[in-house]
């Protein structure tokens, strides 16, 4: 969509934000100036610390105490916010602006039914007496595609999904008709499928509302489906601004390239590549570099760079770049095939049939007060030595109960799990020392994972000496080696967690794992939590790590374009069994089982071209308490032949290879009903 | 009512951001401080927990060097001194026996820091390691252990150290026990909600999956990253303590005549309040401002080591 001329509603110029904090006064916000349309929306991109929520939240005056604008302009409809005063203010905060946060479950009272909490805006802001507020939140409820509205006001915020929430906080926010919406990450807490939906809703509504949005997110691929025109933040300023397909086409600084080079792309050959990195990390807003902040770690920097900070300038037309060698900067083909290598070929043969890790029928179930748990429910999986395999789903599918029940955190209730043939004991108490050194784990959580009052080296020397049988010589020596294997300095060995960031945790969190010298480690969604650049210097590491030792990985993650990078084999799970495993390219390609035709199309790729095919899964993942009848999947599933799928237990259909799918419907009737229905093809979006 | 809940969410961001500010700095130029020196700073920032530190050092110092520095003998009598009036030379004025009352508070100082301290002290050790097993072993066990100590819980403090000293009869020895049979149950709950929350952690999860024993990992993986709430419950125990061992002093049970203790001291100038009301004022007022010190210490101590209400 091209900018209309018109005045834009709301427009930011020269926008500065301190915050006052144990460090000082820093300057989070520095100089910046954007402008929003009627039906525009605005896309802040950013990694965590750039400064986008500051910005957005510095512009409504609505910051932490210890927040303050210090220079600038911001006018909504002309009216300069800066100068309101606060009572003024506050009237139009929820009237003119409306606000969507990241955690539905936290923006909403759990203690008042939704209708009563939706119904106080209208009476608050719109001066509605009960009925017609009522009616009010009907109407809004509707309008963000609710299912049953009139049940849903009676509800309280934890009988809904997280995607039910999410769109009562929209309805919400809507509800006034506000000039200005605000969405900070609204979908980052939800499950692909789910964040799909609420994409599509958001899409939607800008065309029917008249607000400007200003949407603030760290996923390229989210930007590509809502913002007309995006912003790419780094410590506080902007780098690049430009029309969406524009930036992504054709990005004029440096960052934006590296960003976009970050994520991993589907790309179904047989060569596994590394990713592009941005060497170094984003610089304290205090302690930021004389000439262009982004300099020290850009690839295209010269002498020039480092003497004067470059401004944010119009290069052409409206695309605006803070690089002042912006005419060097390469299409990003070309710069992806130069700042990145091939690293293995995709194993998928057994290498002398040695399967390391097998599972068999292996189930978990839990005792809750109401019934049993399935939470894992029968699942096969095989990992042969040095190969990787992927294990994606959504939340509630079981894939970490299966990692768990394989390292012996949680015992398996039925089934069996044998490494190298041998079956495993239960837990790892009972389990010899042998054993417990070949199969590590790498945790989720990165500020968990390590024990806050043991410095780095202490970290890495214990499963040296208590699994490895060194001596303290030795295990610092070959502790050493190890922090130098995944890129930390020595100088780290004597640091606290506390010290780290998370990417550096995550790092020494691997080390640990390859301490003991694993034939496999257990990846249970290591990645998730931390930006873009570091995910992809991760996954670097993780296949440089799997090439020099041969090691095997577990990867789990719900993100399915991380999974299709790393791993040779992919097995899809759904509510505790999985639906489809196979060779990494067979099953990104057709024919699929309909839940990953679903997980396909729901990915946000960043890439304005491609097209996806809109396949949405309606309702959410049901209780692992309570496993559909028949095929598992079969209420959610948009090809459900009937009666069939609700009665019968699915066969497995076996294609070319290994690849398995778990359905009703025939593998040839799968392909011809899914040809037309996906692209995602590399070629098309070059 | 959007807004309590955004300004909820905003702050967190604001937080998010400073911690993401602090957590991307370069770690080749940054200064590294360590936990204690961020507390001290911390603290530092804090005049009320400041200043209650301070009192709570002077009375420590009290406790160990006062009978060097208390102007008179504590014990020494004085027929023409008999409740005299403060004055230069007796800045507390006299008791009913023509003893100095400031050098009989500044010896007694002692007595409570000793008695208080050391039942704290026996209750920490004791009560960190059933709340250590008890949390970590779980199941029907803890469920046990936790419903006795709720047993003794429930009984009314003062009243069950009444029961206990009248039983076995009032010496220094059972005023420390007494005091730590008391303090037991809280200082093994606070430990157990700590467990609790550490057990699950990955970190410990790491431990078991490599094999440590089952004491390795209670006393180096999750003893340790208890260790700011169980010192802000110690310091909060103490203070409570002082109040304790002098509420028994009151009432006969403390410490006996003719060593001086403050709670005893007040009563026995009971008799004289409307004559002399200072032989009762200045001990009370000195209980009074070492339980508020030391509260705003412990509270202090709170603040600057577990920010958040305990968000570790």
């Amino acid at each position: 969509m091209a900018a209309p001329a018109s005045r834009p509603v709301f427009e930011i110029e020269g926008l500065c934000v301190d915050y006052t904090t144990e460090l000082g006064v820093l300057h989070a916000v520095r100089d910046v100036s954007l402008a929003v349309h009627e039906h525009e929306s605005f896309g802040l991109v950013g990694e965590s610390g750039s400064g986008k929520s500051t910005l957005a939240m510095g512009a409504i005056r609505y910051l932490a105490q210890n927040g303050r604008v210090t220079d600038g302009s911001v006018r909504l409809n002309g009216v300069e916010l800066l100068d309101l005063p606060d009572r003024a203010l506050r009237a139009l905060w929820g009237a003119k602006i409306g606000v969507v946060y990241q955690s539905p479950l936290s923006a909403l009272n759990p203690s008042i039914v939704i209708g009563k909490q939706l119904a106080e805006v209208a009476r608050q802001h719109l001066g509605m007496d009960a009925a017609a507020a009522r009616d009010r939140v009907h109407e809004m409820l509707t309008k963000v595609a609710m299912p049953d509205p009139e049940a849903v006001t009676k509800r309280y915020p934890h009988q809904l999904s997280g995607g039910m929430l999410q769109r009562c906080v929209i309805a919400m926010a809507l509800m006034t008709d506000p000039s200005l919406l605000i969405m900070d990450e609204p979908t980052t807490a939800l499950d692909v499928t789910t964040q799909a939906v609420v994409l599509d809703l958001v899409a939607e509504l800008k065309r029917e509302f008249d607000s400007a949005i200003l949407y603030i997110t760290h996923d390229l691929g989210v930007i590509t489906k809502i913002c007309d025109r995006v912003g790419v933040m780094y410590a506080g300023e902007f780098m690049e601004q430009a029309e969406l397909k524009e930036l992504f086409k054709r990005p004029l600084h440096p960052y934006t390239l590296d960003l976009l080079g970050c994520v991993p792309h589907f790309d179904p050959t047989p060569q596994k590549r590394s990713l592009v990195t941005i060497p170094g990390s984003i610089p304290r807003v205090d302690q930021l570099p004389p000439g262009c902040i982004f300099a020290p770690r850009c690839g295209f920097v010269e002498e020039a760079c480092t003497q004067a900070r470059p401004p944010l300038v119009a290069v052409q037309g409206a695309h605006l770049s803070a690089c002042r060698r912006w005419q060097a900067v390469p299409p990003p083909a070309e710069y992806l095939r130069a700042a990145t290598e091939a690293v293995r070929e995709v194993q998928t043969e057994c290498v002398a049939r040695e399967v390391l890790v097998a599972a068999d029928d292996t189930q978990v179930h839990f005792k809750a007060p109401k019934g049993t748990v399935r939470a894992v429910d029968g699942v096969d999986l095989e990992v042969c030595v040095g190969q990787t395999l992927g294990v994606v789903g959504e939340s509630g599918s079981g894939k970490t109960t299966v990692a768990r029940a394989i390292i012996g955190l949680t015992p398996r209730t039925s089934g069996d799990i044998r490494l190298r043939g041998d079956s495993l004991a239960l837990s790892t108490a009972k389990r010899p020392r042998s054993t417990l050194r070949e199969i590590q784990m790498v945790f989720q959580n990165p500020d968990a994972s390590l024990n806050p009052t043991r410095s780095v080296g202490d970290a890495i020397m214990r499963p040296l000496a208590l699994l490895g049988g060194l001596d303290r010589r030795q295990a610092k020596d070959k502790a050493l080696e190890l922090l130098a294997s995944v890129s930390l300095p020595a100088s780290y060995f004597d640091r606290l967690p506390h010290e780290l960031s998370g990417g550096e945790k995550q790092r020494v969190a691997i080390a640990r794992a390859f301490a003991a010298e694993p034939g496999i480690i257990l990846c249970d969604e290591p990645i998730s939590s931390l930006d873009v650049s570091v995910q992809g210097s991760l996954m670097n590491l993780l296949m440089k790590l799997q090439v020099e030792k041969q090691t095997s990985y577990l990867f789990i993650s719900h993100d399915l374009s991380a999974v299709q990078h790393l791993s040779d084999v992919i097995a899809v799970v759904y509510l505790g069994h999985v639906m489809e495993v196979g060779d990494a390219t067979t099953v990104l390609t057709p024919p699929f089982h309909p839940y990953t035709e679903a997980l396909l199309s729901a990915v946000p790729l960043a890439d304005p071209d491609v097209k996806q095919k809109p396949i949405r899964l309606s309702g959410s993942v049901p209780s692992a308490m309570n496993v559909p009848s028949g095929c598992r999947f079969h209420p959610r599933c948009p090809r459900c032949l009937g009666d069939v799928c609700r009665e019968q237990e699915p066969p497995w259909r076996v294609g070319e290879g290994d690849h398995r799918i778990y359905c009703h419907i025939p593998l040839d009737e799968l392909a011809r009903l899914q040809a037309e229905t996906l692209v995602l093809d590399a070629e098309e979006s070059a | 009512m959007v807004e309590p809940n955004v300004k909820d969410e905003l702050f967190d961001t604001a937080i998010m951001d400073e911690e993401a500010v602090k957590g991307f700095s370069d770690p080749a130029q940054q200064e590294r401080p360590r936990t204690w020196r961020l507390y001290w700073r911390r603290l530092l920032k804090r005049p009320a927990a400041l200043v209650g530190t301070v009192i709570f050092c002077f009375f420590l110092f009290l406790a160990v060097f006062g009978p060097w520095i208390a102007p008179y003998d504590y014990e020494k009598q004085s027929a023409e001194l008999r409740l005299a009036t403060p004055t230069l030379s007796h800045p507390f004025g006299a008791d009913q026996f023509g003893r100095d009352i400031l050098s009989r508070i500044i010896v007694g100082t002692r007595n409570i820091f000793l008695l208080g301290g050391f039942g704290t002290a026996i209750a920490v050790v004791i009560g960190t390691a059933i709340g250590l097993f008890s949390g970590y072993v779980g199941g029907s066990i803890d469920e046990v252990v936790m419903r006795l100590l709720d047993v003794l819980l429930s009984f009314p403090s003062l009243l069950l150290a009444l029961v206990l000293l009248s039983t076995v009869g009032p010496s220094n020895i059972n005023i420390v026990f007494v005091v730590a049979i008391l303090y037991i149950p809280m200082v093994a709950r606070v430990v157990r909600s700590m467990v609790l929350d550490l057990k699950n952690k990955e970190f410990v999860e790491a431990a078991r999956v490599r094999g440590e024993t089952r004491s390795y990992v209670l006393f180096r993986e999750i003893l340790p990253n208890s260790l700011p709430p169980l010192l802000v419950e110690a310091s909060m125990r103490f203070s409570y303590s002082i109040f304790l061992v002098a509420s028994l002093g009151f009432l006969g049970l403390g410490v006996q005549p003719p060593s001086p203790d403050w709670g005893l001291q007040i009563n026995q100038a009971r008799a004289f309040f409307a004559i002399a009301p200072w032989v009762l004022l200045f001990p009370a007022c000195t209980i009074a401002v070492l339980v508020i010190a030391t509260n705003l210490m412990s509270d202090g101590l709170r603040q600057v080591m577990l920010p958040g209400g305990g968000r570790n």
